[in-house]
């Protein structure tokens, strides 16, 4: 007992790191089982026994499937649109000298530092009072995700730029790669995860988001709203299913990447 | 995160000697900048505008009859009156919110960054997997495990920190808990940035001045992790003042913060008093933020 004391001690701040990240997948583990939630009543809100039936059957919910692909083609669209401009931007900030530059910065740096409450509502008074308060939807939902999706891109973009080696673009200079060779052998192929990075991110954000999207909305419903107007209601399991699913591509995809980095530089040594 | 990009990197510093001459430079960054920024021209500034003016039209009007410009003023001060102690709600929960982050958010970032060795990636990974399924579900299943039969109530009621009639659900705990628990992620990363630029040595070379661990850290390694505690307290306390969520599925009407009125009043169609509450959000967020940036005297944040 003494000698496992001992080893926490040493090991205190590890071991309460590993208790916060607990923390953060305590309801992970909630959304999982409940994903084989069997409820016997309409509201299921205790796991009342284990079934296989929302995995098999997961559009059954009236309106869950409509509501998961409205909100994947909206974020898809506002990613590709947010990580582009974003990308565009962050080039600028980095690589490019003019006036104004700080002043821009604080410029991209104030929607990420607004409440997302203010940008929703500020959004609708702008809709409403311009007279797109009766065509609220897909539209409205989808420029307001590529305002709050931009930057976080340029965020991402530009650390990734800013930590690079601009030494390897010189040596492909001197030896003779014009402007746009090196762009496009040097440092794109750098900068490429940065711009994962942040369209992966986008993505998450744009499927996510609620408060800016209900505002927004009309009478379109993605995903997050539907999840909203069925925790009023009956929160049918299947929704669980959702979730766990996009926990596990997500999981997929970040620990995919990490081992496939760990390959690389093995290969490397 | 934010104060990341700011680094000056080997890129951004003077150009040394022999590096390319760009043609028209100037030119291209304003090309480069422009669809971005008029984006956000349009639907960020544009809309700001709008909110200001919305919350000065005539309280009468209705969405049938559309509002009028009347410069009512007036809507700011019924505003408060009526929903003064939200709004107080909401910055306190916020201001617990952001402490809570805080302490939960360092003993983790500070693990990964200097006690995590090879599973550095792997850990970072497992902070940002939950991200990935929907903040609301995760929100919900908090529902779940402050239940009044859960096993956190039952675990607390054993070790008597919970009274036997107690509960956590509904309470002011809860609210606290699930928006710790939304924004910790916002707290963490930035935390980490900074405290991995930190050359271990230095805590080392604390250790070597008869330094005890304690006194490492107090004198040497968060001095030098300011701006990622700067950064992650913004990244925290801002989004979760306009939070409304966690208080709307973990709460009760009694813990309801200044983002269900705004929601509800939008929702109701009464424009004028919410756009006031909204700005008054935004404008006492701003003063907060600045009083704090300028204490904490990390100017270059962003």
């Amino acid at each position: 007992m003494t000698k496992v004391g001992r080893w926490i001690g040493q090991h205190l701040i590890l071991f309460l790191g590993l208790l916060v990240l607990l923390y953060l997948f305590a309801p992970i583990f909630v959304v999982i089982l409940m994903s084989f939630n069997a409820p016997k009543s309409k509201l299921s809100y205790t796991f009342d026994g284990f079934t296989w039936q929302n995995w098999q059957h997961p559009c059954r919910p009236f309106g869950l499937c409509d509501a998961v692909g409205t909100s994947l083609q909206i974020g898809l669209a506002s990613t590709v649109i947010a990580t582009a401009l974003g990308t565009l931007m962050a080039f600028a900030m980095v690589r490019q000298r003019f006036r104004g530059r700080s002043a821009t910065n604080l410029f991209i740096f104030l929607p990420m530092a607004s409440p997302e409450i203010v940008l929703g509502s500020s959004l609708l008074a702008l809709f409403v009072s311009s007279g797109f308060g009766g065509r609220l939807g897909f539209w409205t939902i989808l420029i307001a995700h590529v305002m709050f999706c931009l930057s976080f891109v340029v965020v991402t973009v530009k650390a990734r730029l800013s930590g690079m080696d601009s030494r390897l673009e010189q040596a492909a200079m001197d030896l003779y790669a014009n402007e746009w060779q090196t762009f496009w052998r040097i440092t794109f192929p750098l900068v490429f995860p940065g711009i994962m990075a942040a369209a992966l991110l986008s993505f998450s954000l744009s499927f996510d988001d609620f408060i800016i999207t209900n505002l927004n909305a009309g009478t379109t419903v993605t995903f997050p709203m539907f999840v909203w107007g069925s925790a009023q209601r009956d929160l049918p399991p299947q929704i669980n299913v959702v979730g766990t699913a996009m926990f596990l591509l997500a999981l997929f995809l970040v620990l995919g990447g990490e081992l496939a980095r760990r390959r690389r530089s093995a290969r490397a040594r | 995160m934010s104060a990341l990009g700011q680094l000056p990197g080997p890129v951004t510093g003077a150009p040394p000697a022999g590096e390319p001459a760009r043609k028209g430079r100037s030119l291209t960054g304003y090309l480069l900048l422009a669809p971005g920024a008029l984006w956000l021209l349009l639907f960020f500034v544009v809309p700001i505008v709008s909110l200001l003016a919305a919350s000065l039209y005539d309280p009468n009007g209705s969405i049938e009859s559309g509002f009028s410009m009347t410069w009512s003023f007036h809507n700011y001060v019924d505003a408060l009156a009526d929903y003064a102690r939200p709004f107080a709600r909401s910055l306190w929960y916020s201001l617990l919110t952001t402490a809570f982050c805080l302490l939960l958010g360092y003993p983790l970032a500070y693990a990964i960054a200097f006690k995590a060795g090879r599973w550095k990636n792997f850990m970072l990974a497992l902070v940002i997997a939950p991200f990935f399924t929907s903040f609301l579900i995760r929100t919900l299943s908090w529902k779940l495990l402050l239940s009044d039969n859960g096993f956190v109530v039952d675990f607390l009621k054993t070790v008597h920190i919970l009274g036997s009639d107690g509960r956590l659900l509904a309470t002011t705990a809860a609210v606290v808990t699930g928006l710790t628990y939304n924004f910790l992620p916002f707290m963490i990363l930035p935390l980490y940035a900074s405290l991995e630029k930190i050359d271990a040595r230095l805590i080392e070379a604390g250790g070597d001045l008869f330094a005890g661990p304690f006194t490492t850290f107090r004198t040497v390694t968060l001095p030098l992790s300011m701006p990622g505690v700067v950064a992650g307290t913004l990244l925290t306390f801002i989004p979760a003042a306009g939070d409304y969520i966690n208080a709307q599925l973990l709460g009760t009407p009694k813990q309801r913060m200044i983002g269900n009125d705004i929601q509800r009043l939008f929702a109701a169609g009464a424009y004028p008093t919410a756009a006031a509450l909204s700005v008054t959000l935004m404008a006492a967020i701003v003063v907060l933020v600045l009083f704090y940036v300028r204490r904490a005297g990390t100017e270059e944040l962003v």
